[in-house]
């Protein structure tokens, strides 16, 4: 389609979308929250409406590991954010990115990966999927061309970061879909650092977003969650690539994804099949907390973005902070592609390298009473870690260097604090770490 | 399934079925812009319970090849060249869903001999089309799919809550639409647009109207006007139904075909 000279009818906005997507008033008991269908299975009410859901005749639920109402509710929702067809909730955010790739790709396949990952997303790539004869290539996230000269005949996903871990590099998502499409194969980003919120990758050309809803997107750190949302967009067929979608499956009865379902074959063989074999769903309590968070994500969102750039302005400027790792300041080298990828704001995780190396970052820490020192982002609380010396302290300075992770470097997950108050907490930790130097930083 | 129609490659969605050599052949025509796979339910459904299933992509849509046709007729007369080659030992019963639905009452009229029952969902007998729509599909633009996509959809299928776990019937609807070859949904809009509901009273066939109350592109008096020209009639109403009833009320449309095309002997 052309850029439009018509004029389409208004959508539905992004901040209504988070409060009422996949969900109305409940018909029954007028329930205006969404209820929690703590339920592990569904009444037929009669033998050929039971062969039909089995049959996919029907729509609705049997079992919840396969579907639940509640676990729907937030699938749509997500769905409906991040401007793709439909979605499957899953266990944790590894849970998710497992699916998506089991769902397209079996022993002797390959990926394409961007570097610069999640620490647990790198394990299973790299020492995991391997066992089962899932091969990867990791490339540098800012190059394109490097994604392109790795694709092997058996490549079969081209997957990176929108926000790069731990250097926040800036994933060129236009860029790489276009490797990805010039190659017949689909690009599978995850978005957990941005949120649809910031940003939409399918929107942007993905094909396959996935999420850890742990962080962000229910935004408490109450509970452990992941999604996987389908664009519809890939052509399944075009190719012979993806025999999961284009040949008959004869766990469903010589079922052909993508001839019957089009646009939905991705995201329905990941839920008749790998959610069904592998079992790793989502508890529909879990749904329903998650769906709480998302009702204020575009506020929690401005505030962490706004928190975030205002911490990471103040580091920027401090005599201990050697250098301040985040796209939304100029100094980043991703920044002007962060105004186009992330115009709302490149989130509020970031990082930092101190003066001092290791010693300095753990007096740091040691020293911060408001930001917690724990393993997780996408708090409504700030967070904070030094990887030297938690995550990493068995590597060698030379090999942490190498992973782009420097002895004095220290992440923080910025929360939704009165910002002064945040500063204060640092200029306190930073003073503390300048007396354990000697003042010789 | 794939076969030819005019030399040209059709293809055609089964349900998965392997009917009997005397199964009883039920045909279903998508919508504008649409391709088959907006019946994979209902196709499952009849498949196992014996029919003969071809869900089709019309000319043009889907994976079938060939141009678009252009008119209501055309494609009747493809639809019935179609049944020569699916069915040609026996009459086959259609379901047609908007655009689909003309093409089913037209080959009612014009072929009565190929056609033994219809379902028409989301119908309107003439089905003018407004400028704007047809003006936007014209230039392949996306607010024509926006149009569409928005005026398909109730209040409440707007926003979701969909029957089928975790599928946003908006997302899918408009995904749809933008598979469709350039000039495709122009061409279907045009067909309809022009349609002449002057050959109904020719139509003998048992015919189910099912009608959405909320339909904004077939609205439920258009149905019922179509009710009202059709001799041998039934019509079916679906509360709170946009006119994508297939998604919205996915069900509720199963139901009512399963009623009015009982099990195949």
């Amino acid at each position: 389609m052309s850029d439009s000279k018509h004029r389409s009818p208004p959508s539905t906005g992004f901040d209504t979308l988070a409060l009422h997507a996949g969900q109305s008033p409940d018909p029954t008991t007028g329930a205006r929250a969404t209820p929690i269908y703590q339920s592990a299975a569904f009444v037929f009410p009669d033998s050929d409406v039971a062969a039909g859901l089995f049959n996919i005749e029907r729509a609705g639920h049997v079992y919840s590991r396969l579907s639940n109402p509640t676990n729907a509710v937030l699938e749509e929702r997500m769905a409906a954010l991040d401007h793709g067809i439909g979605a499957v909730v899953t266990a944790s955010g590894q849970a998710a990115m497992h699916l998506a790739v089991t769902t397209l790709l079996s022993a002797g396949d390959h990926i394409v990966s961007s570097r610069s990952l999640y620490g647990g997303t790198h394990n299973l790539l790299e020492y995991t999927l391997s066992r089962f004869g899932i091969s990867t290539t990791f490339v540098d996230p800012r190059d394109p061309t490097a994604f392109a000269a790795a694709i092997q005949e058996n490549t079969k996903l081209l997957f990176g970061e929108v926000l790069g871990n731990p250097g926040l590099e800036v994933l060129d998502i236009p860029r790489i879909a276009a490797v990805a499409h010039d190659h017949g194969l689909p690009l599978l980003v995850d978005a957990t650092f941005a949120t649809p919120y910031l940003c939409r990758p399918i929107e942007l050309g993905a094909d396959l977003v996935m999420h850890s809803a742990t962080k962000f997107l229910s935004g408490h750190g109450v509970v452990i969650g992941g999604v996987v949302v389908d664009g519809g967009t890939f052509d399944w067929l075009a190719n012979d690539k993806f025999p999961t979608l284009s040949q008959p499956y004869a766990g469903f009865h010589d079922l052909v994804f993508a001839e019957e379902f089009g646009p939905q074959a991705f995201i329905t063989r990941a839920r008749k099949e790998g959610i069904r074999d592998f079992g790793a769903c989502m508890a529909p309590m879990t749904a329903f907390q998650i769906l709480q968070g998302l009702e204020t994500l575009p506020l929690r969102m401005q505030r962490h973005v706004s928190n975030a750039l205002e911490v990471a302005r103040y580091l920027e400027a401090h005599p201990l902070v050697e250098q301040v790792s985040h796209p939304g300041l100029s100094s980043h080298p991703d920044y002007e592609l962060a105004q186009q990828i992330l115009p709302l704001g490149a989130g509020a995780v970031f990082s930092f390298e101190l003066r001092g190396g290791r010693e300095a970052g753990r007096t740091l820490i040691e020293s911060l009473s408001l930001f917690s020192h724990l393993a997780n982002v996408g708090d409504a609380k700030s967070l904070v870690i030094h990887p030297a010396s938690t995550t990493h302290h068995r590597v060698e300075e030379q090999a942490l260097r190498a992973a782009g992770i420097g002895p004095g470097l220290v992440r923080l997950s910025v929360g939704l604090e009165d910002p002064k108050d945040l500063l204060s907490d640092l200029k306190t930790a930073l003073r503390a770490v300048e007396k354990k130097l000697g003042g010789k930083s | 399934m794939r076969t030819q129609v005019d030399g040209n490659e059709v293809f055609y969605g089964t349900g998965s079925g392997a009917p009997a050599d005397d199964a009883r052949t039920l045909i279903f025509v998508h919508g504008a812009g649409f391709d088959h796979t907006i019946w994979v339910m209902p196709a499952r459904y009849f498949a196992r319970h014996g029919w003969r299933v071809v869900a089709v992509d019309l000319p043009a849509h889907g994976r079938s090849q060939g141009a678009a046709l252009t008119s209501i007729e055309q494609l009747a007369d493809w639809l019935a060249r179609l049944i020569d080659t699916v069915s040609p030992n026996q009459r086959a019963s259609v379901v047609g869903h908007s655009m689909g639905s003309l093409v089913a009452m037209s080959a009612a009229a014009r072929y009565a001999g190929k056609v033994e029952k219809l379902a028409l969902l989301g119908t309107s007998a003439p089905m003018p089309v407004a400028d704007v729509l047809l003006n936007a599909a014209k230039d392949n633009d996306q607010a024509a799919i926006d149009m569409t996509n928005t005026w398909s959809h109730s209040v409440g299928g707007s926003l979701g809550s969909s029957e089928n776990p975790g599928l946003s019937n908006l997302a899918v609807g408009e995904r749809l639409l933008q598979q469709a070859g350039p000039g495709v949904f122009y061409a279907d809009l045009t067909a309809c647009n022009n349609f002449k509901a002057d050959a109904l009273e020719l139509i003998e066939q048992p015919t189910l109207v099912l009608i959405g109350d909320e339909d904004r592109m077939t609205p439920a008096r258009a149905g019922l006007a179509v009710v009202d020209a059709l001799h041998n009639v039934q019509q079916r109403r679906l509360p709170g139904c946009g006119h994508s009833m297939l998604s919205e009320q996915p069900n509720q449309v199963l139901d009512e075909l399963a009623a009015f095309l009982p099990f195949a002997p």
